[in-house]
């Protein structure tokens, strides 16, 4: 009799070990711009450092809400026995403000139909587990976030068949698209029990069109009995036009959302019960430590069945209080999302431009912590192998440790996710000019151009490295 | 197609909606004394409130800790960021040693080997989905925490087939019980992946003897099995025979020459399950951990951590805390001579109603209640009668043995840490007036009236009680 269970020993879905290179790299040679300059820059981790010091500031002006004090009175022995999987009161109002002032107040959303969990990585988990069987699957477009290989599926048992999307129309959902998943998904034997999507996208950075989401709408009704889950995680990042478009924006637009009459609960058509949001505040306030996360949901059997699963991953009663009252502050969080938005934007720009003096050209984004980069140009030849000859070229001589796009199952070879919220000013601007010294290089030394127009490459030494995912204790940073 | 899962939709197998009843009683009627004395007083909730003082102290002597600061540096930013599922180096030292302490110091813990969770709920089931496939089986003595119907099972899809044990020996587990549970299970098709404790059990309120734990230990070394020790309630052992942690036990086989190469063998196959929820009081805070020597368990436990990782506020914090051992030490003995004078007030109290409860009582939060003699027969009805009638007519809200899958309908769990003092002697006093009341009014006793008692008080007659057919139900993290 196996001692282990295949889960436990199955190893992350046969993601190779070599995976983690680029992490451990970086580990070994951390930049650092007084101990270690010449060490590897980490542009592979999708973390909001940009704001810290509008937090720290309310916490000084607020001692108390980290100190167990309400109104000046102790209230630690009442968070120290809080256990109660339908979490705190104050902060599921708290969080769903937060979440309604990210939307311009355009949606409102009910407390009572939120359930909290420890970060966004249980909360989708959670949603597999409540939606779907063993065996069932769920669409998603490509690019995605690698992390949800093994939230989704890996102790769910659920699997992931990609929506296919590529550079021609900057990477977003088409019908055809869609439809060529759910075939793709009918071929393999697989029942589809919806989609999900990321909006804002990790790794494209940009925010999803009306259009898509009315086109994914539109999906889920043809298919009485499929999801949409839309996780925002990244909906307070974004910084410019068009601006963010939640999903259950376009279901008020639509006039789908829950209506209290019973007309409505009859109605076959409804999507209002089968739409689900995932957030988190790991990404808009820059607090993965914190492990806060969140589905909200107007299916009351939905929201019963994810509180009662929330038990396997309750948000720290401590850390609910802090946030209670620091999101509670309408005229902190007014402050901390325009400020917020209005770095990350400088920041986006100064990555752009720096790429762009580097004659690397990038997806036109408009949020999240990351530029989604076309290297195409610089690939020794269209292919996968050649982007990770580019990827360890990068690592180990430009010394920057960035996402190769075939870790987020892109289609196409040569994008690269690069992270810029994670470090400071001077350090982007060092990564900047090592890359613009390296692309200069290439280009200098001549060698046969692959492509028309753009750079040259000189041929490569092949190491062959395959793509593999974070290795031990990064996973989860990959985000 | 239908719309949800399986799992969303059976609703915590198969438990009856009126579960919850003793909880919404008390909720809809909550004991004040000042504004409700005459409200339900909870006594079905395994928390430990007695040494909060301890705790608040430390804080105030320690304002830095919670503020985020360390050595007078701001460390915002760095916890803000840290979300390693390798856990807070900090913390984890700072962990085991707390886990060592608790045990005499006679076992050490790596803190390479620990796993954080969010609780020991989420401690469980990442065990369940790392050790065993859905459909496998883990053996569990009863009676046992109900949350664990829920915990091992639910998403897991992991079944449990109970080892009976009964009132004969204290509820200990024999190696006949053990045997038969093993015999069902492969009745019932089911592949035996091993067997889960809790030691100190709940709800029992007893520390397993040394002479059990190697039981077990023989047993899955035999079966080739796991042993789980769910080790939550190790800091509320009060009294002797003391605490023997399943760690300690493994220690001495691999000393004793006859027994070390197979203790080898087993070595990671055993695996310890704490959290600080009740003997920190801390149920809030969601620290839970595994501790196994097994490698592979703990890498693929601690990838699961993903889903149920602890705050980085909160690991800051009790690595402070845990980390001063002046306070450790002192806590570790004021907490149980605390606990210690509280279960003698219960069992005080109990007595004076002419109740009696499991004499081998030395830890937990709580006692194993025998009112057998006060059942109108010898039924799992009888039982929810009575549990009723404690309820409504008593006012105190207890856990029902059948709840926790007693085989012997009449005990009660008892829970005596999570109130006040002046609170408990109500509870009693309204108890020895139930039992008197019950005396007074009339002897129509079942046909077997006279029943020997743990403690050795006299009989008491039964009134005939109207039939409310209310099945057990609770509030199911609260039931711990």
């Amino acid at each position: 009799m196996k001692l282990l269970s295949t889960k436990a020993t199955c190893n992350s879905h046969g993601q190779d070990s070599s995976y983690f290179l680029g992490w451990e790299e970086y580990e070994k040679n951390p930049y650092d711009e007084v101990h270690n300059p010449k060490g590897i820059i980490q542009m592979g981790l999708a973390e909001n450092q940009l704001c810290f010091d509008l937090l720290e500031s309310w916490l000084e002006k607020n001692p108390d809400a980290a100190g167990f004090k309400r109104d000046g009175k102790s209230i630690f022995r009442e968070l120290a026995l809080f256990q109660d999987y339908h979490g705190m009161p104050a902060f599921k109002k708290a969080i769903v403000d937060f979440m309604a002032e990210i939307r311009g107040n355009k949606v409102t959303f009910d407390p009572n139909h939120i359930v909290l969990t420890a970060g966004s990585t249980s909360a989708n988990e959670t949603l597999m587990f409540c939606l779907a069987e063993q065996g069932d699957a769920f669409l998603l477009p490509t690019p995605y976030y690698p992390g949800f290989d093994r939230d989704l599926k890996w102790r769910t048992g659920v699997e992931i068949v990609p929506i296919q999307c590529n550079s021609s129309n900057n990477f977003q959902v088409t019908e055809a698209a869609l439809q060529q998943a759910y075939e793709e998904a009918q071929k393999r034997n697989l029942k589809v029990k919806g989609v999900l999507v990321t909006n804002p996208s990790n790794p494209l950075g940009t925010t999803m069109s009306r259009g898509e989401l009315n086109l994914l709408v539109d999906f889920i009704k043809e298919h009485g009995d499929m999801h949409l889950i839309s996780d925002e995680i990244y909906s307070g990042t974004v910084f410019s036009s068009p601006g963010f478009v939640s999903v259950m924006e376009v279901l008020k637009e639509r006039n789908e959302l829950k209506v209290s009459s019973n007309e409505d609960d009859n109605n076959a058509d409804r999507v209002w019960d089968r739409v689900h949001v995932v957030y988190s505040l790991s990404k808009d306030l820059g607090l993965p430590g914190f492990r806060v996360g969140a589905i909200y949901s107007e299916n009351d059997d939905v929201v019963s069945a994810a509180t009662k699963m929330s038990s396997f991953g309750l948000v720290s009663s401590q850390t609910q209080y802090l946030l209670s009252a620091m999101l509670g502050d309408k005229k902190f969080t007014k402050l901390y999302i325009t400020e917020n938005e209005k770095r990350l934007k400088r920041r986006q720009r100064m990555l752009v431009s720096g790429l762009q003096k580097a004659g690397i050209g990038c997806l036109e984004s408009n949020a999240g912590l990351f530029c989604w980069v076309d290297m195409r140009h610089l690939l020794s030849s269209n292919t996968f192998e050649a982007e990770m000859d580019l990827w360890k070229k990068i690592v180990y001589q430009v010394g920057l440790n960035i996402s190769p796009g075939s870790s987020c199952h892109c289609t196409e070879p040569g994008w690269f996710r690069v992270c810029f919220a994670n470090m400071s000013e001077q350090t982007l601007n060092l990564a900047m000019k090592r890359l613009t010294a390296f692309v200069v290089e290439c280009t200098g030394n001549g060698g046969s151009a692959k492509r028309n127009g753009g750079l040259k490459m000189k041929s490569l030494t092949k190491w062959v490295f395959r793509l593999s995912s974070r290795r031990d204790g990064r996973e989860q940073e990959e985000r």
